[in-house]
């Protein structure tokens, strides 16, 4: 598992509070996670503080999948 | 045909403790509710006391295996903690011990469903939550603040939670009147009941000001206890020489109004009815009591008249009674006033002197202690009261719980702003 990748699951884990092994790369926030449209917004915010990124409001609407945040947050990080 | 209300369930969080009995018991047994706050900075505050609700995690004089401690995670899981500020955390539990006491059975896709609203109020709302949100966007700027934040600290949000939780699609409400916020909000909901609009309401008031920001802000007013921080539990003390302002006080109260034919059908506990309903405005100032107390009278006259009672009906008063120096004394005149001759049979006793003032949550859990005097016919103590102020024909029920007949009680509160609300309880219909 790539640093990034085991990073974001520990905070999806801790914010959604869901079981870990259903924090896969396929796994969709609101379909599979129980997430909302507010949670969304706040685990976008958790991924800006923890990475020291910045997540646009457009491309953060374009992160629906835990594989989403982990392929934005890498490329922003590179 | 009138409708009549009655109260079918009752839950409190308070300062001595969570849950009716437990609270009843304490209250009775003239226990105070009040220690020196230790969970923020108070080093350069004048008051440093408050009555605090014993927690699970130690705080205001709680534990795991202090009995009645309150444990939030018996209400919301711990991640929902975190988007909620406590007045909404409090309200959902004190709501949830009233609605479970209730024993509502209902299905919540069903017509029933609609006709159970809840009308829940909060005088302040979420301080703390606004608190840490400014300081966050001072420090961090704008993209830092969570989308949680609005939904956490709006006053109606606990109403709205509440609704949620429990499936209640009738009429949902908030009421915001400073310190009078849960007898409107009782008062209101039985209205609602009355008219026809819903059936059952969940009402009640909550109540989570006591952080740096709102014992400040009410030192700032004048109107706490700055003299008794090393003894915290002698602090609240109404109608006694040695008063010197409120005590701050947090927690919630929620009671379950239902139409009388309603709960008489389901075979619900009843455990009194609600009869009336006075309101009144000052017209004076915003934060001090008209001196001549007339808006306290009016409230009351006009909830005896809505009750369609005498004042010689009437053996108790919950009075507002908030331990200030100037309040005080008002009140008991507008009672005195109000009752004449009857005074010398009336026991008055300010509830405050154990719990604090809870502000919004105030008039709730005083309403619920109403009805817990006309059912177990003693009325509560009022603590701290060693040496009267003022002389009057009322008993103020100093120290010691007071076995007595009481089939009707009134409750008043008082609110900045100059609001004012009297509510009444009496024995449950037929029980005679």
């Amino acid at each position: 598992m790539s640093d990034v990748l085991s990073r974001v699951t520990k905070m999806v884990v801790e914010h959604l509070d869901v079981e870990e092994d259903k924090v896969t790369e396929k796994a969709n926030f609101i379909e599979d996670l129980g997430a909302d449209s507010l949670d969304n917004v706040e685990l976008v915010m958790a991924f800006e503080e923890e990475f020291d990124i910045e997540i646009p409001d457009d491309a953060a609407e374009t992160i629906q999948t835990v594989g989403d945040a982990v392929s934005f947050i890498t490329k922003a990080t590179a | 045909m009138v409708r009549r209300v009655v109260v079918t369930g009752l839950g409190l969080v308070t300062p001595l403790g969570v849950g009716v009995e437990t609270v009843w018991d304490n209250l009775l047994a003239s226990k105070s509710g009040a220690g020196r706050i230790d969970h923020f900075e108070t080093d350069d505050l004048a008051c440093k006391i408050a009555a605090m609700i014993p927690r699970t995690d130690g705080r205001g004089g709680g534990g795991p295996d202090v009995p009645g401690s309150f444990d939030p995670d018996e209400t919301l899981p711990k991640r929902e903690q975190k988007r909620v500020d406590e007045f909404i955390l409090f309200g959902i539990a004190a709501s949830d011990e009233a609605i479970k006491d209730a024993n509502l059975d209902f299905d919540k896709e069903s017509a029933e469903a609609e006709r159970i609203g809840v009308m829940f109020g909060s005088g302040i709302g979420g301080l703390q939550t606004t608190y840490e949100a400014s300081i966050k966007l001072h420090e961090k700027g704008p993209r830092r603040l969570s989308p949680f934040m609005v939904p956490g600290m709006l006053i109606n949000l606990a109403a709205g939670q509440i609704s949620i939780r429990n499936g209640f699609k009738g009429p949902n409400h908030s009421v915001v009147t400073a310190c009078a916020t849960g007898a409107h909000a009782i008062g209101d909901a039985a209205r609602m009941i009355e008219r026809g609009d819903a059936d059952v309401m969940v009402a009640g008031g909550c109540e989570s000001s006591i952080c740096r920001l709102g014992i400040a802000s009410f030192v700032a007013c004048r109107a706490m206890t700055t003299g008794y921080n090393d003894t915290p539990e002698k602090a609240s003390r109404p109608y006694d020489k040695g008063r010197d302002g409120f005590l701050m006080g947090e927690g919630s109260g929620a009671i379950v109004l239902e139409e009388y034919e309603h709960a008489k059908a389901r075979g619900a506990k009843i455990y009194a009815e609600f009869k009336g309903y006075g309101l009144s405005g000052d017209a004076y100032h915003i934060t001090s009591p008209a001196p001549d107390g007339d808006g306290g009278y009016r409230a009351m006259r006009m909830a005896l008249k809505n009750a369609n009672l005498q004042p010689d009906d009437i053996q108790y008063v919950n009075a507002h009674g908030t331990s200030t120096p100037m309040g005080d004394e008002i009140e008991v005149k507008a009672v005195e006033r109000l009752f004449g001759e009857a005074a010398s049979n009336v026991a008055m006793s300010s509830t405050k002197s154990a719990t604090g003032h809870l502000l919004g949550a105030a008039g709730a859990i005083e309403a619920v202690f109403s009805i817990l005097a006309v059912r177990d016919q003693i009325a509560p103590p009022t603590l701290n009261l060693e040496d009267q102020s003022i002389e009057t024909a009322l008993d103020l029920v100093p120290l010691k719980a007071k076995k007595m007949k009481i089939n009707v009680a009134l409750s008043n509160s008082f609110g900045f702003g100059g609001t004012n609300a009297s509510i009444i309880f009496a024995k449950p219909p037929e029980s005679d």
